[in-house]
């Protein structure tokens, strides 16, 4: 084994710019995967992490009637906050959330929408909700950029929300929009506008009341409560898992059709080279090598691709991947409208694992391609491979 | 088997396989060749000398009949069995040279240690001394694109004698040279067979090589039709 990789070194180096092609080619392979994977890694912590700060918090509990797919039962789907969470709440630990259903007029368009209301002093989401205080002849309310562009509303703009109230009635009420937030998470922007609790439970006549509440990173409650479900992180962000278990198999097909791209190279190289150098196989033979040293020799050459471009891949993709981490990497535009969670600027993320299996993979796979024309040599008649007569 | 007796061939017959039958190469050959021998097979094209030395290197096998290479019988070794005898006994000299065109004059001459797993000091101390042999100490680091042919010849003779082997066979080694290469590469081969007592087996139809030889053996059809010492 030790000889074969010393000769089939030689022979590689000695064979120039085809091998150094081939390793190219496999070291470009390698790079292509980990970065690409490093996006997508670096785009679900993004995404995660987002979710977890704007929307999710800690883990939350949910009025036994809410269904977040479900906005006619919004209406039974609020209660008193039970006097256990007190503690939590003025603590700033625990974010009570109060939801309706609604509509808002903007050039006189209709439009239905999501009414949320939250303490404009919470601290437990990272939707800044501060901006609810403002001192405003209308109700102040606050939405994400995408609610803004479908609704084609700008900061300080005034517009019409209706809602029924608990006679089933509408009412209507004019509203300033007082700020504007970026946000990358679509279930606290996308078809929803944000306003004060209180002002939302006084519209409401449900006084005291909440549909949900966020916990904080220091809530400790996670049993039920009576009419209230406790929801669990998990819970929470398993439709993000799922997406993202989606996403991942989605980046395992490009990572299979390189693969074969750079294996299809390497069996044609390898094939090549047992036609080619049948004198050479013959000459090794007639100075006493066996021919599983001889076939092990050759797929000993040809898993040396792989060897070889892990140490080219490392002299560029290294620097590469350093930099991407620095500078990021800019979505192209576009994939807003995907309605993903997808931020501008992703921070791949590159695991040490992800790249001892892409490197590992990309070995055994190029031993095997290696292998298969390699043991052609065994069933060579030596006598004529010496002369180098085709076969 | 005496000593001195490295090859012993008896009734060996080589067929190989053709449309409708069998071509007979080889016809009931007869022959033992002994240690510091300079011997060699001399006929026309198509003889069977190339074959003969094929089935004495242990590349091939004798269709019937025997033939013992060094206390080896071909008929019955194996194939890694074959490859341990050449690898320590045998040398091979071809026609067209067969060096490995990406390494150096050095490690060309160097392969055959590596196989013998000799260590690196070992090694450099043999490969410059079988260099020295023919003449090539200052051509070490150059590839053969860079050798002439009798050059390249050199090479090979010294990759054939590097692990002094008990015989080496060469087939043609003049075949591609001019007459002067040629005497040259002679005297290389004949001061090595007295000084390292090497048994040496030719295969040619080179008058240049045949004037060298101290038994020729003249193959005609498969068959022998003479065995001759030739006092020179
Ligand atoms: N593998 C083979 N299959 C069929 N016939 C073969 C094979 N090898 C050799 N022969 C035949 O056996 C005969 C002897 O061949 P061989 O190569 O030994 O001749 P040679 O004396 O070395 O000739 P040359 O001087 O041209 O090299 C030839 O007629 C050749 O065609
Ligand atoms: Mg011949």
């Amino acid at each position: 084994m030790m000889l074969s990789i010393k000769l089939a070194y030689r022979n590689l180096v000695g064979a120039g710019l085809r091998t150094w092609l081939n390793v190219f080619v496999l070291s470009f392979v390698y790079v292509l995967i980990i970065w690409h994977y490093g996006v997508i890694d670096g785009w679900n912590y993004q995404a995660k992490k987002d979710m977890r700060e704007w929307e999710v918090g800690n883990g939350q509990y949910w009025q036994q009637n809410y269904d977040p797919y479900d906005y006619f039962t919004l209406e039974e789907s609020h209660a008193i906050i039970p006097e256990s969470f007190n503690i939590g709440i003025t603590g700033g630990n625990i974010a009570p959330v109060l939801i309706n259903q609604g509509s808002v007029y903007p050039d006189g368009r209709i439009k239905s929408m999501i009414l949320k209301g939250i303490d404009p002093d919470q601290k437990v989401i990272a939707l800044p909700t501060a901006a609810l205080k403002a001192e405003s002849e209308e109700m102040p309310v606050i939405m994400g950029r995408r609610m803004a562009k479908s609704c084609k509303l700008k900061e300080g703009d005034v517009t019409t929300i209706r809602w029924r109230d608990v006679n089933g009635t509408f009412d209507a009420k004019e509203v300033e929009v007082v700020d504007i937030f970026d946000c990358d998470v679509p279930n606290v922007d996308a078809g929803q506008i944000w306003l004060s609790i209180e002002d939302l439970r006084e519209m409401m006549q449900a006084p005291g009341e909440a549909t949900l509440l966020i916990l904080g990173e220091e809530s400790e409650i996670k049993e039920d409560i009576p009419g209230w479900e406790y929801k669990d992180l998990d819970f929470l962000m398993s439709e993000m898992d799922e997406m993202i278990k989606i996403k991942r198999i989605g980046g395992g097909f490009l990572y299979l059709v390189l693969i074969i791209l750079a294996m299809l190279a390497i069996f044609d190289t390898q094939v090549l080279s047992i036609f080619r150098r049948q004198k050479e196989i013959g000459t090794y033979i007639a100075m006493g090598m066996t021919r599983n040293q001889v076939v092990s020799l050759f797929t000993v050459e040809g898993a040396m691709h792989a060897i070889l471009a892990v140490i080219v891949g490392a002299v560029y993709g290294i620097p590469f991947f350093l930099w991407q981490m620095k500078v990021g990497f800019s979505m192209p535009a576009g994939t807003d409208d995907m309605g993903l969670a997808i931020a501008e600027t992703i921070f791949p993320v590159y695991g040490i694992g992800l790249i001892l299996v892409t490197v590992l993979l990309v070995l055994i796979i190029t031993t095997i391609v290696s292998y298969m024309p390699a043991r052609k040599i065994s069933k060579m008649n030596p006598t004529e491979a010496i002369k180098g007569k085709i076969q | 088997m005496k000593n001195s007796e490295i090859v012993k061939i008896s009734g060996l017959v080589k067929k190989f396989p053709m449309a409708g039958g069998f071509f007979t190469a080889l016809d009931k050959i007869d022959l033992t060749f002994g240690e510091g021998e300079f011997a060699g097979f001399v006929g026309p094209s198509g003889s069977g000398k190339t074959t003969m030395l094929n089935i004495i290197g242990s590349l091939d096998t004798p269709s019937e009949g025997n033939a013992i290479v060094l206390d080896n019988d071909i008929n019955q070794l194996s194939s890694h069995k074959a490859a341990l005898l050449r690898r320590k006994h045998l040398g091979f000299i071809f026609q067209t040279y067969n060096l490995l065109p990406v390494y150096t004059v050095f490690e060309n001459v160097e392969f055959p240690l590596l196989l013998l797993r000799m260590s690196a000091s070992q090694r450099k101390k043999a490969v410059l001394d079988a260099l020295e042999w023919v003449g090539l100490s200052d051509k070490v680091k150059s590839r053969p694109a860079q050798l002439s042919g009798g050059e390249c010849q050199r090479v090979a003779i010294a990759r054939a004698m590097v692990k002094k082997p008990l015989l080496v066979l060469a087939d043609e080694p003049t075949a591609n040279l001019d007459s002067d290469n040629s005497h040259h590469i002679l005297k290389t081969m004949e001061k090595l067979n007295k000084d390292l007592l090497t048994t040496f087996i030719f295969a040619t139809h080179d008058d240049k090589v045949i004037r060298y030889l101290r038994r020729k053996i003249s193959l005609r059809d498969g068959k022998v039709t003479a065995d001759e010492i030739v006092k020179n």
